[in-house]
């Protein structure tokens, strides 16, 4: 009976085993392969040991591009988790009318295809006659040149994720909407105000989704590579040159494919370790 | 799934006419706030989102006129027959549908088979293989891309649309997940009374589960629409012949070409978008259902 259980199961899942092998375990190791070697798709590959990993951290446009993606993570992902979750918080309250309407309102970027989501943004950040610095010009402010300036360009995709983060607003949103009620007029009975039951039930109670948007969004963060491609293809001065665009770069334009494969690893081991460890604090975090 | 409408907040209790005036006016200011900030981000959701409408309709000197032009004088449809007539979207058009209509097919039959095997066939090590199921999600694209890339074209797979679509027939972590979740919720009885009339499970799949599965699967297939509509990286590295270019990469050809017409472009570019704003119109409790599931788990 068991066998024959376990025949039947293996049997529907084998469309995933099949993909498993060839499209997921196959190329991770032919990855980690790659990265010991010298090779431009050209030919074979040279073995060539630790060598890409050596170079990788005596490349100073590696480094670069690896502290702009943690800006990114440390800035971007904060600043956009803390405005995601005020919001969600705002929308959480009973006596607001029109819920729906404000969900569909910040639903609606996300829908937006990533290219089109680029193009409306050069336009937008454009420093004379784009929306942003016509907006700031009405109340005489000076506007930066934003993707133009290198100290701008990097806030400027973390306004555009923020623009485009309104799935996580809904996550979180209905993570709030799974706390009791109880909670909250208990510590009314106690006396608490607004900003206490925030900070002592809403957050705490909503650590598992936090988390999880945090762990999706560094590994998005660290995957992000179309609107840098599309909008200023690294620059201005590198300011924009991401993690997976360097990598792009190497493998389909400089054609140093065991290069880029010890950059796929690297980004491996950064993702796992990051989640592992965000997954540990979490769980020190957890109310008793 | 669940309920949507929890109320979190308690009622102040309403303002009595023995209180003070004053009193009364400050238990509101916190409503009145809360409206206010909400109105004003919203508006900054949305104003970029009309500016790309509007943007499409605009003559090119409105475009780019300081100050800013909100409406445009004529609406300039005509931009929209321009933009057909000068970029090849009709082709790029019909390179998207192929590549997203043939993997809405392997999206759907492969992923809730392979659900169906975690969720309703007992056997040994599922959970432990279902688990190996989930990490793959964390994997980075950039992690298999090279690999893959050398792979089809040593299979002689690129310049065709195989490297976009032969994957989605063997199943998505993602889509697994949430495909299981749902299978699981279905009472087991149904299954038993099936197998003691003799029914196969597969049988049990094809005419019990999956017709009780529908809600998920459009789900699944909304999810698998978008990415593949919307998808950049993948044709970039994949489709090297421009006559087998997807809106997305040809939208970025336009652009990165010299001098682009950008009132064009954004006709272009919405014409991308409509689309998919009619299925969230349509679909809208599919979407949103969708989403808020995705967040819950711990």
């Amino acid at each position: 009976m068991n066998k024959r259980s376990l025949r039947t199961g293996l049997l529907f899942i084998s469309p995933w085993i099949v993909g498993f092998v060839v499209f997921t375990a196959y190329p991770v190791f032919a990855s980690l392969y790659y990265s010991l070697t010298d090779y431009s798709m050209i030919g074979t590959p040279r073995f060539v040991g630790l060598q890409n990993y050596v170079n990788l951290f005596s490349d100073k446009v590696f480094l670069t591009s690896l502290a702009n993606t943690l800006y990114m993570v440390v800035i971007g992902l904060s600043f956009i988790t803390v405005s995601t979750v005020t919001i969600a918080i705002l929308l959480n309250n009973r006596r607001i009318k029109g819920l729906s309407f404000f969900r569909v309102v910040f639903f609606l970027p996300t829908l937006v295809p990533t290219v089109v989501l680029s193009v409306l943004w050069i336009w937008i950040l454009e420093p004379d006659t784009g929306l942003i610095n016509s907006i700031l010009h009405l109340f005489g402010i000076p506007g930066p040149g934003w993707l133009a300036s290198p100290a701008w360009a990097k806030p400027s995709f973390i306004l555009m994720a923020l623009w485009g983060a309104g799935n996580m607003i809904i996550i979180y949103l209905a993570g709030l909407q799974d706390i009791s009620p109880a909670l909250y007029e208990a510590a009314s009975l106690d006396g608490a105000n607004a900003w206490q039951k925030a900070v002592h039930i809403t957050v705490p109670m909503l650590r598992p989704v936090i988390v999880f948007n945090v762990i999706t969004g560094l590994i998005g963060t660290f995957q992000s590579f179309a609107e840098a491609f599309i909008m200023t293809n690294g620059g201005p001065n590198n300011a924009t040159l991401f993690y997976s665009l360097y990598l792009y770069e190497n493998a389909f334009q400089y054609f140093k494919i065991g290069y880029a494969s010890a950059m796929a690893w690297i980004l491996l081991i950064i993702v796992l370790g990051c989640t592992v460890l965000l997954l540990k604090f979490s769980h020190q975090l957890r109310p008793e | 799934m669940k309920a949507m409408q929890v109320d979190t907040v308690v009622p102040v209790p309403r303002a009595n006419r023995s209180q003070p005036a004053w009193q009364r006016f400050s238990q509101r200011v916190p409503l009145v706030l809360t409206y206010l900030v909400l109105v004003l981000i919203a508006l900054a959701y949305v104003i970029p989102f009309l500016w790309l409408l509007s943007g499409a309709l605009k003559s090119n000197h409105e475009l780019f006129a300081s100050p800013v032009v909100w409406i445009p004088k004529h609406w300039m449809f005509s931009n929209f027959v321009e933009a057909f007539r000068q970029f090849p979207f009709l082709l790029y058009l019909r390179n998207t549908l192929i590549i997203v209509g043939c993997n809405l097919v392997g999206v759907v039959l492969s992923n809730t088979l392979i659900a169906y095997g975690f969720a309703r066939v007992n056997w040994p090590f599922r959970n432990a293989v279902f688990i190996l199921v989930l990490a793959t999600m964390m994997l980075p694209f950039q992690v298999t891309m090279i690999p893959l890339f050398v792979l089809f074209t040593n299979l002689g797979w690129i310049g065709t649309f195989l490297p976009l679509i032969v994957p989605s027939f063997f199943g998505n972590a993602f889509y697994i997940f949430l495909l299981r979740q749902f299978f699981i919720g279905i009472p087991k009885d149904l299954s038993d009374s099936a197998k003691v009339d003799g029914a196969s499970e597969f049988r049990i799949y094809w005419q019990i589960i999956l017709p009780l599965a529908k809600p998920v699967v459009t789900t699944v297939a909304i999810f698998s629409f978008i990415h593949d509509w919307g998808d950049f990286i993948g044709p970039l590295v994949f489709l090297s012949n421009n006559k087998l270019y997807t809106l997305s990469l040809g939208i970025q050809q336009i652009m990165s070409a010299n001098d682009p017409r950008w009132t064009l472009l954004l006709a272009v570019g919405v014409s991308m978008t409509v689309p998919v704003l009619l299925l969230f119109f349509f679909m809208q409790r599919q979407f949103i259902q969708g989403i808020s599931f995705t967040g819950i788990k711990d």
